[in-house]
């Protein structure tokens, strides 16, 4: 069952090993065309090489970190949001995760999640302000159930890992094309050696000029096609813990359903969330970081029968009429895993409503402290807020802060 | 010379394999274990949440004797219980005596209106998602652990050390056989 973890890590080590060998490959040509010999190809492969592990060192132990802070994610306590807190952990208990991963807020109002961290012992989830205000309960346990199946199978690992590496490979280039830059400005010559052999000289030059302009490219097509396989799996996951694929197709149809791009999203952060961070470009292509959250909707609501690894693959062959997405090993036929009911009740949230609910926790988030009035208004007050007494700008009774 | 050598390595290596499928075999009993105890600590969490909840909602729901008399004697039932069947059948009354409940709460509009009340409502709905996710988490897991000491060659070393099958959680009430779901 869990032998897709296996899979997955096995994946991980394949495209980090590939992504290292095109930075050791692009580091030796640098050498070899600048400093006009294989002796500085050696040397380019020892630096290029000092920067991936530099670059997997800092992302090992600092990774998550660094995508929070440049998310402008923030840690919050059980009372700003409870029933989050509560979702998590039930989604934690059904995944037998050893830790219940740490909470943070994103102040946003677009509908967006991810999840980051080395292992299941270092991981964290954040949710946005706005995901938080315009869901049910069963809408964002699917997509906190989302989450945590990638905890479970270590894609936040590989995605915080194949981040930076993509970051360096594209670091590298930019030195060789400023290089070049630079040094056709002065005038110099590559190497005093070079005259001899210009014939190889430059064929080595063009073929360093094409592999740096084509790894970065490469790059990115691999991580961000993996990144995409990654969201079916995790959507697959999510319908296990959960059991209810509506909740999560839900939650991924009001996902749709804005057109917000998030502010503090960035290209490098981009695969990580739960739904691609920006809005305008419709086309799916080579470097479409997400699946089309329509197919993933259909996907989910043709689930009728069950909520196993068994019972996506059906679905997800029936909606793209593509093989399946689940590694075979993680199939089994035998495999019965039932659907239950949603909440009957549950009510939809007005747009009034929700937007009023979104300014309330990002308000709670930055340490407002609510006051409510017996005239039923609730007294908003920011953390700066001074003055010992507050009076109600409708009943004028005053409060103490 | 060489063929000590090769008998060596091959030994190892052999060692090496043995001590690593013995230990994930140990590791992922210890998970069986720690997730049958999870669901415990859920049942207990319930235990500690009803009289608050009771004390919430009484001064609400005057015609409800009856129901909250349910709640109230299948959790000392349940917490008295001898029996892991007598425990099982006591918890089984009491979610069927809490979800009655929470039907009734729908009548009473000034209980829903209650922030209080709401808090607690919340914390009930997640109790029980706790408690059925715990089930769950223990059934997946025991899964994965039945089917490792069943696979070649995990079964050899699992033979060896007496690792035993172990059976998943079966619920007898039918009704409950699917995630119940507390409705409001």
């Amino acid at each position: 069952m869990w032998e897709q973890i296996r899979v997955n890590k096995r994946n991980s080590v394949i495209l980090l090993g590939l992504m290292g060998a095109a930075l050791c490959g692009l580091g030796f040509l640098l050498g070899f065309a600048f400093g006009g010999g294989p002796d500085a190809g050696w040397i380019g492969i020892f630096i290029a090489t000092c920067v991936w592990l530099v670059m997997m060192l800092v992302s090992l132990y600092g990774g998550d970190q660094i995508l929070l802070a440049s998310s402008r994610a923030t840690p919050v306590t059980e009372d700003v949001h409870p029933q989050l807190f509560n979702i998590v952990e039930e989604m934690t208990i059904a995944a037998n995760l050893p830790k219940m991963p740490k909470i943070y807020i994103i102040n946003d109002p677009a509908p967006n999640a991810f999840a980051t961290g080395r292992d299941p012992q270092h991981a964290s989830v954040a949710v946005t302000a706005g995901l938080l205000g315009k869901l049910n309960r069963d809408e964002l346990q699917g997509v906190i159930a989302h989450e945590i199946s990638h905890i479970l199978h270590r894609d936040i690992l590989y995605v915080t890992v194949a981040g930076v590496m993509l970051g360096a490979i594209v670091l590298l280039s930019q030195i060789f094309f400023r290089g070049m830059f630079y040094s056709a400005l002065g005038g110099r010559r590559y190497s005093s050696r070079s005259r001899g052999g210009g014939g190889a000289q430059a064929l080595i030059m063009i073929l360093a000029i094409i592999a740096a302009i084509l790894a970065p490219l490469f790059a990115q097509i691999l991580y961000f096609s993996l990144s995409r396989k990654r969201e079916y799996l995790a959507d697959a996951g999510a319908v296990r813990l959960t059991r209810y694929p509506q909740g999560l197709a839900g939650a991924l149809e009001k996902i749709a359903g804005t057109n917000i791009s998030m502010e503090s999203a960035n290209k490098a952060t981009a695969p990580m969330y739960i739904a691609n961070p920006f809005r305008g470009k419709k086309a799916m292509n080579l470097f479409s970081t997400h699946p089309p959250i329509e197919e993933r909707i259909r996907i989910l609501r043709t689930m009728a029968h069950g909520a196993g690894y068994r019972d996506y693959n059906q679905a997800f062959e029936q909606v793209t009429h593509r093989g399946g997405v689940i590694p075979p090993s993680a199939v089994k036929p035998d495999e019965q895993v039932g659907l239950r009911q949603g909440d009957a009740s549950a009510q939809p949230v007005s747009p009034k409503h929700s937007h009023r609910q979104v300014g309330d926790i990002m308000r709670k988030v930055n340490g407002f402290t609510f006051i409510p009035c017996a005239c039923g208004l609730r007294l908003k007050l920011p953390p700066d807020f001074k003055s010992r007494t507050v009076q109600c700008p409708r009943c004028k009774r005053t409060h103490n802060t | 010379m060489i063929g000590i050598i090769t008998a060596l390595i091959v030994l190892v290596l052999l060692v090496v394999l043995f001590v690593g499928i013995y230990n994930a075999l140990v590791r992922l009993r210890n998970q069986v274990d720690n997730a049958w105890s999870q669901i415990d600590v859920q049942l207990k969490r319930r235990h500690d949440l009803i009289p608050n909840l009771v004390e919430t909602a009484k001064g609400y729901m005057t015609h409800e004797r009856e129901t909250f008399e349910k709640i109230t004697e299948a959790r000392s039932k349940a917490m008295g219980a001898h029996s892991v069947a007598e425990a099982s059948k006591a918890e089984g009354q009491l979610t069927e005596a809490l979800s009655k409940f929470m039907l009734v709460v729908e009548n009473y509009p000034d209980l829903k209106a209650n922030q209080n009340f709401l808090s607690l409502q919340e914390t009930l709905t997640s109790t029980e998602n706790k408690i059925a996710f715990a089930r769950q988490g223990y059934n997946d897991q025991v899964l994965f652990y039945n089917n490792k000491i069943q696979m070649f060659p995990s079964n050899l070393v699992a033979g060896m050390f007496n690792f035993t099958k172990r059976d998943y959680f079966e619920i007898e009430n039918e009704a409950e056989r699917s995630v119940p779901q507390v409705k409001f």
